[in-house]
């Protein structure tokens, strides 16, 4: 196996070819390059100058500001409140979906009667709009007519029903566990991908040089599973960083800003205080922050060598 | 002889147990919408109740599911079609766009590439949800607002980055030699594309389709502030308008959830085992 990934290697520095100029590829990368330029430049440089200009709350635009925004958003007591949670909500969301998604993999990778049944039912999630998964568990979860809080009463670990999306830290989280959830089919299927390249050779080497079960695990079939993780794990922090639905759905009720992270932050100051200067700048900062952890992720974990 | 028995023993009751295992594993994931979908089959007084039943108590009311096309909140059946449309479309957009610069960056070196690959990379960060202001602005400007191709192209837009990832990892891992004994028939680089690398990439190009069309259909905070008209609105927008400030019809939003799951689960049911192999080549190198 790794004599054929070297050999993909170095085929794959061998093909790319000299192409010749910019204007050559524009027949090939046009296309794309109009897409992006024409969709998402306009709407981004519209937030970034959104960010130094003052907005009335009708929306009438007064003046250039420079950086005050910006100055307004760090002086703003919220803010370490709410960058903690966005912390707290990334690392915990990403790790235990990384962590769960590495054990089901390993699990749905051995053969038995109705694996694919299994495969299909783990990808429902997935099928599932986040919108729609998150909407039935906020109803379930329901202190009065919530199924899962009846079924907690029922089998005798409730009392009575629990209003767990009523108060920030249980809200938040039903949170986690819900982004975790949605996160898993995705984070399985890659890792499962991942798995089919692990040689079976190389497992039967380890073992016949009497290497445990968990032994083999962690120095053979890890470490092949490196480029599927880092991909998924890389993949993980931007949706998760950038989630919306699941916090505003499940804490959206929640008084003050104390289950809030950066996205549901910048939605509330535009929705409720109608700034669209003041969400402008969280959401500039929000964006390089995102572009910073990719950037050191990327530059440290090298998740795709091609790119 | 007795070792044998032992061991088909021991493999016996491993088997039983990954079962026993696989069954617990398919449960937790398949509880939400089983509450969803029983869920559906209750009425509007009984989904309610306090405290609640696990099942309907009137009967499974299956004619939610006829009743559910014709209410006052939404037209369920122009919104089927709204989410058909756009996601349908703006899926072959992507292919259109993604597939030639995913072969191109792959096979060529050219001045910008790196810059074109961090434009692409840089979309992937950005949400259509932190955007929707200037998408607004923007759609308005453009005679676009209200409108299907406004949202097939957003869709396109912001899905385009997986889709070159993936492509371009698929068509990097085929030997050159295989597209220069193409080179040297005479065919020139489109002919080469279609003719020998496509049919290699196959899986890449499903894994890709998937993952566009599973996000288009999805998509929700684009378009609730694009499209105004009823009609015009998917699946995912129409849903919000059974939660009222005072009640909701539980059971029609749930009803309607399944309709929109039922299609993309019979689309991941078909690809399964491509969609393994996809990402495979696509994440492992």
């Amino acid at each position: 196996m790794s004599v054929t990934t070297t050999q993909k290697r170095a085929s794959k520095r061998k093909s790319a070819q000299e192409g010749g100029s910019f204007l050559a590829s524009l027949p090939w990368i046009g296309p794309a390059l109009l897409l992006i330029l024409a969709i998402v430049v306009f709407p981004a440089g519209y937030m970034i100058y959104n960010s130094t200009r003052k907005i009335s709350q009708v929306g009438t635009d007064l003046k250039g500001v420079g950086f005050d925004n910006f100055a307004k958003v760090f002086a703003d007591p919220n803010l370490p409140r709410i960058l903690l949670n966005t912390v707290i909500w990334v690392v915990v969301v990403v790790s235990l979906t990384v962590v769960i998604s590495l054990a089901l993999a390993q699990f749905l990778n051995k053969p038995f009667p109705g694996r694919t049944l299994v495969r299909m039912a783990v990808i429902v999630p997935w099928a599932a709009s986040v919108v729609m998964t998150t909407t039935v568990f906020y109803y379930a979860m329901d202190p009065n007519y919530g199924i899962f809080n009846k079924f907690l009463v029922d089998i005798g670990v409730l009392e009575e029903g629990f209003g767990f999306t009523k108060n920030a830290v249980p809200a938040m989280a039903v949170a986690i566990v819900i982004a975790v959830f949605v996160s898993i089919p995705f984070t399985t299927y890659t890792i499962l991908a991942g798995l089919q390249a692990v040689p079976g050779e190389t497992l039967e080497a380890a073992r016949m040089d009497g290497a445990g079960r968990w032994r083999t695990y962690i120095s053979v079939i890890l470490p092949q599973l490196r480029g599927a993780v880092a991909v998924a794990v890389l993949i993980n922090i931007i949706n998760v960083f950038n989630n919306l639905p699941i916090l505003k759905i499940i804490t959206g009720s929640i008084p003050g800003y104390s289950a809030d992270t950066l996205m549901t932050y910048i939605f509330k100051i535009l929705q409720f205080d109608r700034r669209l200067d003041i969400s402008s700048a969280l959401s500039v900062v929000n964006f390089v922050i995102v572009l910073v952890i990719v950037a050191i992720y990327v530059k440290t974990v090298k998740p795709m060598k091609e790119v | 002889m007795s070792i044998l028995t032992t061991e088909d023993r021991a493999s016996r009751n491993t088997v039983i147990w990954r079962m026993v295992a696989g069954l617990a594993v398919a449960a937790v994931f398949l509880v939400p919408y089983a509450v969803m979908f029983i869920g559906s089959l209750k009425t509007r007084s009984e989904i309610l109740a306090v405290p609640p039943n696990y099942l309907p108590q009137d009967g499974a009311q299956w004619s939610n599911y006829l009743t559910m096309w014709d209410t006052p909140e939404t037209p369920v059946a122009y919104n089927l079609i709204s989410t058909i449309v756009i996601s349908l479309c703006a899926t072959l957009l992507v292919l259109l766009v993604a597939t030639p610069a995913a072969y191109y960056t792959a096979r060529f070196k050219f001045p910008g590439k790196m810059a074109f690959m961090f434009l692409v990379i840089v979309t992937q960060m950005l949400q259509p949800a932190v955007l929707t202001t200037g998408l607004f602005k923007q759609m308005l400007a453009m005679n676009l607002y209200d409108t299907w191709l406004a949202m097939i192209l957003i869709n396109a837009a912001f899905n385009l980055a997986f889709a070159v990832w993936i492509m371009h990892s698929f068509f990097a891992s085929v030997p050159k030699e295989v597209e220069e004994a193409a080179q040297i028939d005479g065919a020139g680089k489109l002919r080469v594309l279609f003719k020998v690398s496509l049919p290699l990439v196959w899986p890449g190009i499903v894994t890709a389709v998937i993952f566009t069309f599973v996000a288009c259909w999805n998509e929700f905070a684009a378009s609730l502030v694009i499209l105004s008209t009823a009609e015009n609105q998917p699946l995912s927008v129409a849903l919000t308008k059974f939660v009222g400030q005072y009640s909701t019809a539980w059971q029609y939003v749930f009803g309607v959830s399944i309709v929109a799951i039922i299609p993309v689960i019979a689309l991941f049911m078909i690809i399964e085992k491509r969609l393994i192999g996809g990402l495979t080549a696509g994440a492992v190198k």
